[in-house]
């Protein structure tokens, strides 16, 4: 398999604050790759580096073997990234069908609006909308706007998915469900890079997992290697004591 | 959208029948008087609807938007006055003219959100009208004149009158027609999405900075070539009149009256609250009183009202979505 997206040495600060220092990371093709840590950690930060609403201080971003480093957000979208919001952020005076034409139209292909229609509905069956196409964007429930966040993105026709917390605020049967809409996305071909707090979903999820701590790679493996990595249950996953006495750390106990 | 596809839109025929109106109406009768209030309208329902395209499209309040219909005036009486053009490729030039100073202004001061960029378009319209009052080959602050001999390339004043009323209403069926093709188009569909979260919009990949000009540029075409029509119907212009800031303000009552962000509302609101203003100034106990109704009339749309007419037209009879826009 092929590196997808190689992150190298990147930084950046605000004022006095390190939010990512010297991080280097890469995401494989059809790969799905955890992105954990504390509040604070810098992941959101991580994200929005990529994605191009921050320009970085230093290092390099390369997508599919072209240098994207500091590109505009709109610029990103065409290279075959696309992404989704920890706080939605729905063009409510739209409808589904108009919120996810724009992500069709504007997306990967630049497709025409008879042409994104098609993509619009085929996504939207997927991700579970279909029977919403017409109702306004506000009208939507808080799991229903996540999943309007994932279909947008969805509809960009991306190579490769940012998912910041799309699970966060979801009662478990939503979980589930959205779970399976993430698997059947990789099945598509898609590599998802994703943020995420629950710890049973993004340990079943992952190939592999990043763990960052105050802008830092604390550790990077295996979903396994990283849930016995000391510095690893120090941080982030709670008391270290925990393991040395010989209790593994609650799956879903993230702080 | 192909024009085929264009003349099965209902939408299209009612802009087609209330421009056949606009022209039959004051052609059948003769009446003069009538024919003067319409021109007004007519005016009003071009600069509200491509107003709209900036403040209900794309969500960003342009406060100086008479400054397109002022320098279009500017552009074609000296056009036609000093440089002796025919009206229309006056207008033309004016509209071109216009229309490329707002994109380069445009991809200025767009770099500005919410009130910093409305300050910023009071700020251009003031500029302008600032220049234009010192600027001597356009007379300055006392304005330029039209000679009657001008007239003569349109047959005579009193046909001319005609010719330029008729003008002018084609104009605003375009500005109506222009309106509905980019709502409808995904030029639209990526303004709307600006004008919603413009963030939000560019992560998900339209062009905000482009548009944005775009837009801006857009909106000031037809305005100028009106400008230019209108002025030189005056017979002449001046500074005051051209760049009057309370007649933008006006504007953008006309387009919250009507409805933000739809095709029809910016033309009814205009029409409404021109009828209405043509009351108030005529009638003796409210002459000069007209800006005082307007502040009032904005407070209560904004307040009761935020849809504008065709808010509430859509709320109280949905099957009015299929036919109007």
């Amino acid at each position: 398999m092929t590196t997808l997206l190689d992150v190298e040495n990147l930084s950046l600060r605000f004022g006095g604050v390190r939010a990512v220092q010297s991080l280097t990371f890469f995401v494989k093709e059809r790969e799905i790759l955890g992105l954990i840590g504390p509040n604070g950690a810098g992941k959101s930060t991580v994200f929005n580096l990529i994605d191009g609403i921050y320009p970085p201080d230093e290092g390099r971003i390369a997508f599919a073997g072209k240098d994207i480093t500091g590109e505009k957000p709109y610029r990103i979208v065409r290279h075959g990234i696309a992404r989704t919001h920890q706080i939605v952020q729905p063009l409510s005076g739209m409808s589904v069908l108009e919120n996810c034409m724009v992500g069709a139209c504007f997306g990967f292909r630049n497709q025409s609006l008879s042409h994104a229609r098609e993509t619009v509905r085929e996504v939207l069956a997927v991700v579970g909308l279909a029977d919403r196409v017409n109702d306004s964007a506000s009208q939507l429930t808080i799991a229903g706007k996540k999943r309007l966040e994932l279909a947008r993105a969805l509809c960009a026709e991306p190579k490769l998915l940012l998912l910041d917390e799309v699970l966060a605020g979801l009662n478990p049967a939503e979980v589930e469900r959205m779970i399976e809409v993430i698997r059947g996305i990789r099945q598509r071909g898609v590599a998802i890079l994703m943020i995420e707090h629950l710890m049973q979903a993004i340990m079943s999820l992952s190939d592999r997992i990043v763990v960052l701590n105050t802008g830092q790679k604390l550790a990077e493996g295996t979903p396994q290697d990283v849930a016995n990595n000391k510095a690893v249950i120090e941080a982030y996953l709670g008391d270290p004591g925990m393991v040395e006495n010989g209790v593994r750390p609650h799956p879903g106990a993230a702080p | 959208m192909t024009p085929l596809r264009f003349l099965r839109q209902p939408f299209f025929w009612v802009i087609v029948a209330m421009t056949a109106v606009f022209i039959a109406w004051p052609l059948a009768t003769g009446d003069v008087r009538l024919r003067e209030s319409l021109v007004l309208a007519a005016v009003y329902i071009i600069l509200a609807s491509n107003l709209n395209l900036m403040l209900g499209y794309a969500g960003y309040v342009n406060f100086g938007s008479i400054v397109f219909f002022g320098l279009g005036g500017y552009v074609g009486v000296y056009l036609i006055s000093e440089q002796h053009w025919h009206p229309v490729a006056a207008a033309l030039a004016a509209g071109i003219s216009v229309s490329a100073l707002a994109l380069l202004f445009g991809l200025g001061i767009l770099r500005l959100r919410g009130f910093y960029f409305a300050l910023s378009t009071i700020g251009v319209n003031e500029g302008v009208r600032a220049f234009v009052s010192n600027f001597a080959p356009w007379g300055g602050a006392s304005g330029l004149y039209i000679s009657l001999d001008s007239y003569q390339s349109l047959g005579g004043p009193r046909q001319a009158l005609w010719t330029i009323y008729i003008l002018l209403v084609g104009v605003m069926a375009l500005s109506l027609l222009l309106s509905f093709g980019i709502k409808r188009s995904k030029f639209g569909l990526g303004l709307r999405a600006i004008g919603q979260n413009e963030d939000a919009a560019g992560v998900l990949g339209v062009p905000t900075p482009l548009y944005k000009a775009l837009a801006y540029s857009i909106s000031a075409f037809l305005p100028a070539v009106a400008g230019s029509f209108y002025f030189f119907k005056s017979a002449f212009i001046q500074p005051v009149d051209a760049f009057d800031l309370g007649f933008s303000v006006e504007v953008i009552v006309t387009v919250m009256l009507g409805g933000t962000g739809t095709v029809a509302g910016p033309a009814i609101g205009a029409f409404l609250y021109e009828e209405l203003r043509g009351w108030l100034l005529t009638s003796p106990a409210f002459s000069n009183f007209q800006l005082v109704i307007a502040g009032a009339l904005l407070l209560a749309i904004v307040i009761f009202a935020p849809g504008g007419v065709m808010g509430w037209i859509f709320r109280h009879i949905p099957k009015m979505r299929r036919i109007l826009e």
